[in-house]
């Protein structure tokens, strides 16, 4: 007989771990008896459970019955349901094996792969229905991306191109003072802003904020079955989400890139004209001295490309995206990344184009 | 015999209560109040401010005016270290379960216990494994709430709510969108649990079944006249309520055994 007295709570000190260690001998049937439980709680049943596997390993029989009736009750609770078949996640453990890892992560990425181009198959289905003019999708839903993506991305594209045009001032300013050749400055800039850096920032600001915010939007969607309420009337989510999604953002992005150019140029103008002695006029005259409408045309070509890899990279994410809250976080997160990505790639592979072709 | 706590949680009184979201009145002159160990059920039709009422009951609402107190201590007017101490008696089952996305079954339950309790990691595993074998998920500690269905996710809530074996259960529509039999096999859990523990449990519900299965004392709410109607026994007030409204609510589908004629429903 073994009895119990005091708390057996949560909050109160720890009852023996060993069962038998309260024993010299083993006995062949141990029986627990409530001397004096002044309370008690859930702590209770996670010892006597231990105890009784206990008891059951070193083949010595427990009795229980004379513990508190709501404890007893609470363990038939416990014990009424047994554990389903495969419920336990034996076979689905991640392996620890390399080998198998690398196996797992490269048909991951296989099938990663295939649906991004069937994704991308989809979206060319879309883009074809819209061109004859058979695409369903809300104008609406349009316009409100449009504005979103567009007029309302103006002040932080406007504000940080004018920054990376002071920035590029400044740098150039460094180097080209040591030969007296300041005025260069102006074509470093202009060029380095209309050919690159203009688009370039927009691209990186549009995968940040626009980006992002599509693939939360459809993700959500995802995890309210927004999306199968859609199939499930026969709207294609491709047509009436994603389509209206990039063609906002084919549009605005070379807007957006125009206005940053401007802002860049302004940002370097304000360099050169406070801190290089360079007069306003000297310094729009060099800036557009060696400007060509092709070194314009190639950063909007860039920029065009930037926009719909974005909106791209938000849509499939998002429509990917699984279904809980933390699964529409990842989706944020992989469309920034991945735009990010996509950008870059896509500016080496145009700006080697251009060069090849001249 | 149940642990004591330091605050006692019952009776839970509702006094002179109005409920608003900003300025659109929900609910008003609410005042019923809550035994130990009752099971006492808030229903009304769709709409009528049941769920909103419990969230003023469990603190995340204040009310716009009137008092919920706590064993006579009024839930607002205690500073909110002591409200919060209060409120860790409290166990919640929100309507969808509320689970956690990002962590597991046994983590979702294991949370109040590492925040509020000095048990080490093993007897935290030790009590959520017990805790999700109660509600009848022995073997998926390891789950996330996003590979499970939506019945499993609300035990699984319900596991979570029992954690601390709080003194007062609220239960936000417990058996709603779950089959018959789940639904059942829940009522009975509750029952099992009000018998074992000795808790108050507060259940917000329109399915006449569970509320003639677990309720012994309810508070029946109306969306028109925006206050409660009345209170008392379900099935008191299914058969011998003066207000028309709450017998054709709770007679619906339910089949009479007493010698009454038809109500007449006027649409």
């Amino acid at each position: 007989m073994l009895g119990l007295s005091g708390a057996f709570t949560i909050d109160a000190e720890r009852p023996r771990e060993d069962l038998l260690s309260a024993f010299k001998t083993t006995p062949p049937r141990i029986r627990l008896v409530d001397e004096a439980i002044t309370s008690w709680d859930s702590l209770l049943l996670v010892v006597l459970g231990r105890w009784r596997e206990q008891a059951k390993q070193a083949q010595i029989e427990l009795d229980l019955s004379e513990m508190p009736e709501g404890a007893l009750r609470l363990m038939r609770l416990a014990e009424t349901v047994p554990q389903q078949e495969g419920a336990g996640r034996d076979e689905g453990k991640p392996s620890f094996s390399w080998l198998t890892r690398q196996g797992e992560r490269s048909l991951h990425t296989l099938e990663g792969f295939a649906s991004a181009l069937a994704f991308l198959g989809n979206v060319s289905f879309a883009l074809g229905r819209f061109a004859v003019g058979k695409a369903r999708y809300r104008k609406s839903e349009f316009w409100v991306t449009v504005q979103a993506c567009g007029p309302n991305a103006l002040l932080v594209v406007g504000a940080i191109s004018f920054l990376v045009g002071a920035i590029l001032a400044f740098v150039g300013a460094v180097q080209l003072s040591m030969f007296g050749a300041e005025i260069f400055v102006a074509n470093l800039v202009g060029i380095g802003m209309v050919m690159e850096m203009g688009s370039l920032m927009t691209g990186i600001i549009l995968a940040g904020r626009t980006g992002a915010s599509f693939a939360a939007q459809l993700g959500t969607m995802q995890v309210n079955e927004e999306i199968d309420a859609l199939e499930t009337l026969g709207i294609p989510p491709m047509e009436y989400l994603v389509l209206p999604r990039v063609l906002a953002l084919a549009w605005m992005t070379p807007l957006l890139v125009l206005y940053a150019n401007v802002f860049g140029i302004v940002g370097g103008g304000v360099v050169g004209v406070l801190f290089l002695n360079l007069s306003p006029t000297q310094y729009v005259s060099q800036t557009f001295e060696l400007m060509t409408l092709w070194f314009c045309i190639q950063g909007l070509i860039k920029g065009s490309t930037y926009g719909i890899l974005v909106a791209l990279c938000g849509c499939y994410r998002g429509l990917h995206c699984g279904r809980s809250a933390s699964a529409v976080g990842e989706a944020a997160t992989g469309a920034v990344v991945s735009g990010i990505v996509a950008i870059v790639i896509s500016d080496a592979l145009w700006t080697l184009l251009f060069m090849v072709t001249g | 015999m149940k642990k004591e706590s330091p605050i006692p949680a019952a009776p839970l009184a509702v006094r002179d209560v109005e409920l608003r979201y900003g300025t659109t009145l929900i609910q008003k002159d609410l005042c019923f109040e809550i035994q130990q160990g009752e099971i006492f059920v808030i229903m009304g039709g769709s709409g009528c401010g049941k769920s909103t009422l419990l969230k003023h009951m469990i603190g995340l609402y204040r009310p716009h005016s009137g008092s919920i107190c706590y064993g006579g201590t009024n839930l607002w007017e205690l500073d909110p270290r002591s409200r919060n101490r209060l409120l860790r008696n409290v166990g919640v089952l929100y309507q969808h379960g509320a689970l956690w996305s990002s962590l597991t079954l046994a983590d979702n339950v294991m949370v109040p216990l590492e925040e509020y309790t000095t048990l080490n990691a093993k007897e935290r595993r030790e009590l959520a494994t017990l805790k999700l074998a109660m509600v009848g998920l022995a073997g998926f500690e390891d789950y996330m709430p996003a590979e499970i269905s939506g019945g499993m996710r609300k035990r699984a809530g319900l596991a979570r709510a029992i954690a601390m074996d709080p003194d007062i259960l609220f239960l936000d529509e417990p058996s709603s969108g779950l089959d018959p039999l789940t639904a059942k096999q829940l009522d009975d859990l509750i029952l099992e649990l009000r018998a074992a523990l000795g808790s108050t449990i507060v259940v917000v519900s329109h399915e006449l079944a569970s509320i003639f299965a677990i309720g012994n004392n309810s508070v029946f709410l109306d969306a028109e006249r925006k206050t409660m109607l009345a209170t008392g026994h379900p099935v008191d007030l299914r058969d011998h309520s003066p207000i028309p409204k709450i017998r054709q609510f709770l007679a619906r589908g339910v089949p009479r055994n007493d010698n009454t004629p038809p109500l007449e429903i006027t649409i």
